[in-house]
């Protein structure tokens, strides 16, 4: 696909689960040995059109994520490059121990991508909420874990995932219509964080969906007159450390994820920031050790605080006490 | 005796030989021996593998799901010519390559890590409809203790579905499991589960050479099964049904008791 203005606005407008399966499906053109799985989810992880174009390479495991993943496993074995699909959280809980064996232990080259994670489910309630996946696959060895923040970038990721050899998750995130970070063509490398923009008082390090809401509260604190740094940090694991050292000469990191603020990417940053000589203070924003009452998309978000306001005014409230 | 009763005894023989070596940390003793036979006619008759085979995608496989039956898999390797007796004298040690479950590393001859339960068979389902494999054969090993596990069928349910006949599996039902005999912790009707999820069911005595190769020939259009009847810990008179067998160590005294019941069966069956 040429990436032109078009084109990132109808990935935009797919959203992740859409981006997804359009980028399989021209990948799969090219590569006869791509195969997709799902777990009676097809049309919601969009490999609808996928599975029309490449009926014969398309899997239905029907519900059961525990056997999706092993299938997988078997077809990676087997010369085949499996993507397999299903919410974050069945992936990540349900089949976590299938994770760690087919994909860590056996380092299987499949790809997992794990949509609606964070809170993307709205009504259908807490038990669809992808909100410890970072914190469960981050801690299994020999895993990479992508987590792209809009259209362009789920299409970037699938492709580069498919072409490198090893296990892989893809954390998918929002929904359809998703705002749009890249408005042009940029490279993208797995474990290599983008700053999208530079400042010298706060960084804010985020991911997925929170990349968009961090530009725009970067923008409320702006106006306050502080300068502030955003970096896309859209490769989980293995982490860019050389983007979060380069954070370090703030004088305040801040770590935004739609995931819990236990074992996600404010995590992973405390736990280089440790070995850090210098260690400016972490505000770390995301899913309190709390499950609310559920609600739709975006008042979820306001609820646990992941707001572009909310996000701001936190992170000014954290200053005040420092 | 026949050549493969013969090797079945050899691998018996060195059974009991490294369950003594590896001392007090003990090892998986029972479970080892009840699928003797089994992994003996796949290794020597039925998959035809060499060493340089592992190499490649165009061969059969096998998949030991019930990981703690290694030591067997390993002396079945080892009676096929797959891997050499150093190799299998390296069993248990630190860091070696042929612990207690197997890990994979097809250099070692070894494709498919195991030791938790419940997880071979989807794995065997993804080879059987894999690129390279799907036009061969696909074995699986199961214990009837690991049919515990809900995942089993999940996976048995979607090769019923799928059809997929160049699966054979192989369920080692000694009618026990670790805690002791099955009909006092999960006991169900395992053929007819297995014919709900559509395959072909055929049972056999699991220690009958004869019995288990017919069983192995047999063509059909569905995945197959094989519940293949066996004693847990067969061959050793005091281990045989034993539930503290499971997993022991082997004192000096029962070594020699063992390998002399093991020598006059040879006697007897006129080697």
């Amino acid at each position: 696909m040429e990436i032109n203005r078009l084109n990132i606005r109808t990935l935009s407008m797919l959203g992740e689960c859409g981006a997804f399966g359009l980028a399989l499906s021209e990948f799969a053109e090219q590569n006869k040995n791509v195969v997709a799985l799902s777990a009676d989810l097809c049309k919601t992880s969009g490999l609808d059109r996928f599975r029309s174009h490449f009926p014969d390479r398309f899997i239905n495991t029907g519900i059961a994520e525990q056997n999706l993943i092993g299938v997988s496993a078997g077809l990676a074995a087997g010369g085949n490059i499996p993507f397999a699909t299903t919410f974050s959280n069945f992936f990540s809980l349900r089949a976590c121990e299938q994770i760690r064996h087919f994909l860590g232990y056996m380092q299987e080259n499949v790809k997992l991508v794990g949509f609606a994670s964070g809170f993307s489910m709205g009504l259908f309630g807490t038990t669809h909420y992808g909100l410890e996946d970072i914190a469960a696959i981050r801690a299994i060895n020999n895993l990479t874990i992508l987590s792209p923040a809009d259209g362009l970038e789920t299409y970037k990721c699938v492709i580069e995932s498919a072409l490198f050899k090893g296990p892989v998750y893809i954390r998918l995130s929002g929904s359809i219509n998703m705002p749009i970070i890249y408005k042009e063509d940029y490279n993208f490398e797995i474990g290599k964080a983008i700053t999208l923009k530079d400042g010298s008082d706060i960084a804010i390090i985020s991911t997925g969906t929170m990349v968009f809401n961090s530009l725009k509260a970067a923008k409320i604190l702006e106006e306050k007159g502080l300068s502030v740094k955003v970096i896309n940090m859209h490769t989980l694991k293995p982490l860019d450390v050389t983007a979060v050292k380069e954070c370090c000469s703030c004088k305040l990191i801040v770590t935004v994820e739609e995931h819990s603020v236990i074992g996600g990417l404010g995590s992973a940053v405390a736990e280089y920031k440790s070995k850090s000589k210098i260690f400016p203070p972490q505000l770390i924003l995301g899913v309190k050790n709390k499950f609310e009452k559920a609600g739709n998309y975006a008042y979820m978000l306001d609820k646990y605080g992941l707001s572009h306001s909310k996000i701001a005014e936190q992170i000014l409230q954290f200053i005040d006490n420092l | 005796m026949c050549n493969l009763e013969f090797k079945s005894l050899n691998a018996r023989k060195n059974i009991v030989e490294l369950i003594h070596t590896v001392g007090n940390n003990g090892a998986h003793v029972s479970p080892v021996l009840s699928i003797v036979e089994i992994v003996i006619v796949l290794f020597c008759d039925i998959l035809k593998l060499k060493r340089k085979d592992f190499l490649t995608n165009n061969r059969n496989h096998f998949i030991l799901s019930k990981g703690h039956g290694a030591l067997a898999y390993y002396c079945a390797m080892y009676e096929a010519g797959i891997i050499t007796k150093d190799e299998l004298y390296s069993f248990d040690v630190d860091g070696g390559d042929y612990p207690g479950q197997p890990s994979k590393n097809l250099d070692k001859a070894i494709e498919y890590s195991s030791g938790t339960l419940g997880l071979g068979l989807s794995y065997a389902c993804g080879l059987a409809m894999s690129k390279d494999a799907k036009a061969h054969n696909i074995y699986v090993l199961l214990g009837n203790g690991e049919l515990n596990e809900g995942s089993v069928w999940e996976s048995a349910m979607f090769a019923g579905f799928n059809k997929l006949n160049n699966i054979t599996a192989i369920v080692d039902d000694n009618s026990m499991q670790a805690d002791g005999y099955s009909n006092d912790i999960l006991s169900f009707d395992i053929k007819k589960m297995w014919e709900a999820c559509g395959w072909n069911v055929i049972e056999c005595d699991g220690h009958d050479i004869n019995d288990l190769k017919k069983a192995f020939d047999i063509k059909t259009s569905l995945p197959k099964v094989i519940i293949a009847k066996t004693i847990k810990g067969k061959g050793i008179s005091f281990i045989e049904g034993r539930p503290e067998w499971h997993h022991n160590r082997i004192t000096d005294e029962q070594y020699e008791l063992a390998m002399n019941e093991l020598y006059q069966q040879e006697i007897k069956n006129g080697n």
